[in-house]
């Protein structure tokens, strides 16, 4: 096909996921059994993908550890972590579908860690406990060693191998269509192999893209974490949710930003300051190392702040895990001890890892129901659901996270809500039709595809993106204030006005790099913005999101999700839902670990 | 200390170069530091953007940058410069023995058609209690240890003269090690299909116990092992 100079491919299938990782191929598998024509596309080979990386387990009632565990007490504490602003439906279904989508990770053959009696091995992790906070410390986590991400993705993958879905894999997706009637009917995307562009035509898309952690200079996420997905959502003016809310991980490998396990601390490691001493009991009493992460994470940063880092600059503080012995490091923990010796030269069965706060995880995203329809919000505030639009794992805000995720609660995020949206469209496309795609509806969506290609000279991608990240450490990172963000804000308006003119060099087709840097970081650019003026406006502390100038929690008047629209930068709210099928609300308390 | 790394990278751009070259690029390097190859190759396409490799999560999971430096077949990401430069000077090139696309970037469908081949996912048709997990001994899981963890970087397979030569026939280490991995896993139910299916002049038995793929792999994983277990076992069932 071809549209003006444009030459093009079609191709048409039932359902779109965009994305190969956790979430993006649990959905696929759940649609590929039920017979409809599905595809992944992306952009790299899925075991590539993000949740590859994922350490210390999957956050689940399974009852093994503990054969009283209740998922109410999870759920509990999933609302409690997330400050209040979770969506209780959301997070009671996820606590209770849990313990199904666990077994049958276990059926496809995750290779968990196994107890002697041969039940799935459960760690204790931050943030859990029994008895809705009452009973002590829970050990919830499901683990495949320190490997569990890697473990569950390529079970998924070989699930799908098994189901024969279909992958497009090395494609890049540029842009969600939507026909003339307004509804999704496809998408704008290139093989990276070739450079041959292709219209895929369907009838539902899920954005399965993941995060965008590479918003931020320090961050554990892998250099594929671009946020496509959100991009996408933000150019067709739907809107984004709670984008100020980013996690910190306590426990980023100073220098080089590589997590280390809260499963570390869950297997009885401590942190401690430059005089040896273990801080964390005096800011959290009770659960101590395993307070929720962005308690520690803040924990941190005041002792460094009071003159007790670490090092020569004193800018970060130890994780100390040699006390487990050589037997517990190499049997529970080997990737940690792995990378820090790789990127650290420090082997913890001898010494303790150096750690720093480092950007781990978006709690914001792509607002959805619990079926992974995408929502927006009508002109009086009424949320209305965008038939034929999905969003699952990372890059959704479904929202069970909130303010602060626990850890271990993203690998059950993925396969609960990929599961869920799955089944959702196996229903809803019982019938399937070939959606009007105009040759407008193509034009658009190729628009920042041809316009580099048409660039002559200007601003090189390299310099825009680490300036950018910049901006966002300096200036939105774990603790805020209003001038600082205002400034920030002001920078990030300055690389953005220069992005218009930004230049891509290479203009060759195959596997042309720089092509797919300069799609990622624009949508990076619109992220980094979401969350600038979405930080701006909250003005409270909650969860990951805390402000100097506003130390306290507002329940009065932020008990509530934050929207972020591209056009004119509007942010509003959107109510919290706070009614739970099955069990009662959890009501706001304060927030005490 | 400041100093400079001559790095030379294998450079091939199929739209225009009627052959492949190898192209030097010189970068800030300090030997107190702890620089890996990713970071003088993200360094190099910063002068050059065209320069093209895969990359993904930088730390040795996900297994995309296997590349070949100065020789030796590795992970770019988790792989020191000093530990593989001589005298200021690193040459990398794309994995060996399977075609190039592009400049470091390999075909890897020869090596995802062999992992296919061996079926690589669980099967058990026996009903199992919903709301359960099927049992497995810590002893019996541990079987799995130094096989799961493969991440399917191919820096082994493409390192096996075997593999060079019958790229289609024989299976390799990694898809083999893969293979090993569902014959040990105590809830498979098709021991006997796959070892059947590997039964055959080249499959496994082009491995000539070379052993490159072990000293090769970048997560310490021994498929030259997985590949004697499964030769046992073929004698065993005869």
């Amino acid at each position: 096909m071809k549209l003006g100079n444009i030459e093009f491919s079609e191709q048409q299938f039932d359902v779109v996921i965009i994305g190969g990782g956790g979430s993006g191929l649990r959905a696929s598998l759940e649609i590929s059994k039920s017979g409809l024509n599905v595809a992944v596309v992306s952009k790299v080979f899925p075991t590539r993908s993000h949740t590859v990386a994922a350490q210390g387990g999957i956050t689940c009632a399974i009852a093994s550890a503990d054969p009283n565990d209740d998922w109410r007490w999870h759920m509990f504490d999933t609302v409690k972590g997330s400050d209040y602003i979770g969506d209780q439906d959301a997070i009671e279904y996820m606590c209770s579908e849990g313990p199904e989508t666990v077994f049958e990770l276990e059926h496809m053959g995750l290779p968990f860690s196994r107890f002697e009696n041969g039940r799935i091995y459960q760690r204790p992790f931050g943030g859990q406990s029994k008895e809705y906070g009452e009973g002590g410390q829970a050990a919830r986590t499901c683990a495949a060693a320190d490997r569990t991400g890697h473990a569950l993705l390529h079970t998924l993958y070989q699930a799908n191998l098994k189901t024969g879905t279909n992958f497009l894999n090395e494609w890049f997706a540029v842009d969600i269509i939507k026909n003339d009637s307004g509804l999704i009917s496809g998408v704008s995307c290139f093989d990276m192999e070739t450079g041959e562009i292709s219209i895929i035509k369907c009838n539902a898309i899920v954005l399965a893209t993941g995060g965008a952690g590479q918003v931020y200079e320090q961050n554990t996420t892998s250099l594929i974490c671009t946020g496509d997905g959100l991009g996408m959502v933000l150019r067709k003016d739907l809107p984004l949710q709670d984008m100020e809310m980013w996690q910190f991980h306590p426990t980023g490998l100073y220098g080089n930003g590589s997590l280390m396990t809260e499963g570390c601390r869950g297997e009885g490691g401590y942190l401690i300051n430059s005089e040896g001493k273990r801080f964390m009991p005096d800011y959290a009493p009770k659960a101590k190392d395993l307070a929720s992460r962005d308690v520690v994470s803040r924990c941190i940063v005041q002792e460094i702040l009071a003159g007790r880092g670490c090092g020569d600059k004193k800018d970060h503080v130890l994780l100390k895990i040699d006390h487990l012995g050589e037997e517990a490091i190499t049997k529970k923990l080997p990737e940690i001890r792995e990378i820090s010796m790789t990127f650290a030269n420090v082997d913890p069965i001898e010494n303790p890892i150096p750690v720093v706060p480092t950007c781990h995880y978006m709690m914001g995203g792509i607002p959805t129901n619990v079926n992974g329809q995408v929502i927006t919000q009508d002109n009086d505030g009424n949320d209305s659901i965008v038939n034929g639009l999905y969003s699952i794992g990372e890059a959704a805000n479904v929202s069970v996270h909130g303010a602060n995720r626990l850890g271990g609660n993203s690998l059950l995020d993925l396969v609960v809500f990929g599961r869920a949206a799955g089944k959702h469209i196996n229903e809803e496309l019982s019938e399937t039709s070939s959606p009007e795609v105009s040759n407008t509806n193509i034009e658009e969506s190729l628009e920042t595809l041809i316009r580099i290609q048409e660039t002559k000279n200007g601003e090189n991608v390299f310099d825009l993106r680490s300036e950018m990240q910049n901006i966002m450490q300096n200036y939105f990172g774990v603790y805020r204030n209003e001038d600082l963000m205002k400034e920030g804000t002001k920078k990030l308006q300055d690389v953005k006005e220069r992005s218009k003119n930004i230049h891509l060099r290479d203009k060759s087709n195959q596997f042309n790099s720089e092509r797919v840097e300069v799609l990622e970081y624009l949508n990076l650019l619109d992220i980094a913005n979401a969350t600038a003026y979405s930080a701006l406006e909250r003005k409270e502390s909650r969860g990951a999101h805390a402000r100097e100038d506003f130390p306290d929690r507002d329940d009065e008047n932020w008990l509530c999700h934050s929207l972020f629209f591209k056009n004119k930068n509007k942010v509003s709210k959107r109510a919290v839902n706070l009614k739970p099928k099955n069990v009662e609300t959890f009501k706001p308390k304060p927030r005490i670990y | 200390m400041t100093d400079k790394l001559k790095l030379s990278l294998y450079r091939f751009d199929p739209e225009k170069d009627k052959r492949p070259y190898m192209s030097d690029y010189e970068i800030p390097y300090s030997s107190s530091g702890n620089m890996m190859v990713i970071d003088a190759i993200r360094k190099a396409q910063e002068l050059d953007s065209t320069i093209t490799f895969r990359r993904s999560c930088a730390q040795g999971v996900c297994g995309s940058d296997g590349v070949n430096m100065n020789g030796q077949n590795g992970l770019a990401c988790i792989t020191p410069v000093s530990k593989v430069m001589t005298v200021n000077r690193l040459e990398v090139r794309p994995l060996p023995g399977l075609p190039v696309i592009k400049d470091l970037i390999v075909d890897m469908k020869p090596f995802y058609d062999q992992y296919e081949k061996v079926k690589p996912f669980l099967d058990n048709d026996d009903e199992v209690k919903t709301g359960h997990e099927r049992l497995q001994s810590p002893k019996d899981r541990e079987k799995l240890d130094g096989l799961y963890e493969c991440v399917l970087c191919a820096c082994c397979s493409t390192s096996c003269p075997s593999f060079w030569w019958n790229p289609e026939k024989f299976v390799g280490p990694a898809a083999l090690l893969q293979a090993y991995r569902f014959i040990a896993d105590t809830r498979d139910k098709q021991k006997r299909m796959r070892l059947k299916k590997l039964n055959d002049a080249f499959s496994v038995y082009r491995c000539h116990g070379i052993m490159n793929c072990t000293s090769v792999c970048p997560k310490g994983l021994n498929p030259s092992k997985a590949i004697n277990e499964i030769k046992k076992e073929l004698r065993k069932t005869g």
